[in-house]
């Protein structure tokens, strides 16, 4: 009898599985996807620097410090949306930002941060996009946590706002600040 | 009146092909290779391929921004001597299997190629019990 139960009760069993699964599915973002780079070294680029054409920004310049590699356009609203949030990060003292201006009109990019400031330490031009390509970049904004030693530790898909800040990233910034070299 | 009619065939036949030339340059002069063979390892690799962006297309269809540089990346590491595994290896270490339109067997996608098989199997079994009765 159990059994015959059982076997009755199976097409509900089954249904609900699918439903479960399907409910699931709903909430998944597929726009968003994994990078496979996270706690690998962030990859090789060389760039100019925007402002000293003859300088340029490199690996090094994500060592000894936590840093946030911000991938920017100014062709992309998403990315001018959170400039005013990421400017008032700046200015908390332990994060250092990048900025990777990707395929941009550079003398917009420069007239954009004259008149809205600019959070970023150095800001590296790719021009080409390939270095972006390297490092996994599919749309801007994106956002890499980079800690101490040049690894990768998270990567932000789109606009960082005040609420993302504070419960993903900052939580990962101040564990990485912690850490010893 | 003939003599019109044959040049206006003429005329017209010559702007056809010359029509019908454009995108045969144009795709010729856009990814040049030096062997047909690494012509043919260029579609073949970017129409398995997926556009990160528009997700449902490949990289050989798309016009999305990053699949044409994507495609960019392609040919030079083709011609730069790349072999079509390290250009896969390549691309899944910077964006993951994402990128590929058939997924690897591996722990994560043993559901998705055993799956169907399973539950095949399942259908005999039950078929088979049910012919014994």
């Amino acid at each position: 009898m159990s059994i015959r139960a059982f076997l009755y009760s199976l097409p509900l069993i089954i249904s609900m599985a699918i439903f479960i699964l399907l409910w699931r599915g709903l909430n998944l973002h597929p726009n968003e996807i994994a990078s496979p780079l996270i706690n690998q070294p962030a990859p090789f680029f060389q760039l100019p620097d925007l402002y000293r054409r003859k300088e340029i920004v490199n690996n090094r310049n994500l060592l000894g410090h936590v840093s946030l590699l911000n991938v920017w356009s100014t062709a992309c609203s998403a990315c001018m949306e959170e400039h005013d949030f990421l400017l008032m990060l700046s200015k908390q003292q332990s994060i250092v930002f990048i900025g990777l201006d990707y395929k941009d009109d550079t003398h917009a990019a420069k007239l954009f941060l004259k008149e809205h400031g600019n959070p970023y330490q150095n800001i590296a031009v790719d021009e080409s996009g390939q270095t972006a390509i390297n490092w996994g970049v599919y749309g801007t904004p994106e956002t890499f946590i980079v800690d101490k030693r040049g690894f990768i530790r998270y990567k932000q898909i789109g606009a960082i706002t005040p609420e993302i800040w504070e419960k993903t990233l900052k939580p990962i910034v101040q564990v990485l600040a912690d850490e010893k070299i | 009146m003939k003599i019109f009619w044959d040049d206006a065939f003429r005329v017209c036949s010559i702007a056809l092909l010359l029509v019908l030339a454009i995108p045969a340059f144009a795709s010729k002069d856009l990814y040049p290779f030096s062997t047909p063979d690494q012509q043919n390892r260029f579609y073949t690799l970017t129409s398995e391929l997926r556009c990160l962006v528009c997700q449902n297309e490949n990289l050989a269809e798309s016009n999305a921004a990053l699949a044409n540089d994507l495609r960019e990346q392609i040919h030079t590491q083709i011609l730069n001597g790349k072999t079509d595994n390290e250009i896969i290896h390549y691309l899944v270490s910077r964006y993951g299997h994402f990128i590929l339109y058939r997924p690897p067997l591996d722990a994560s996608t043993i559901g998705l190629w055993a799956g169907p098989f399973l539950i095949l199997l399942i259908g005999i079994f039950y078929l088979v019990k049910r012919a014994q009765k």
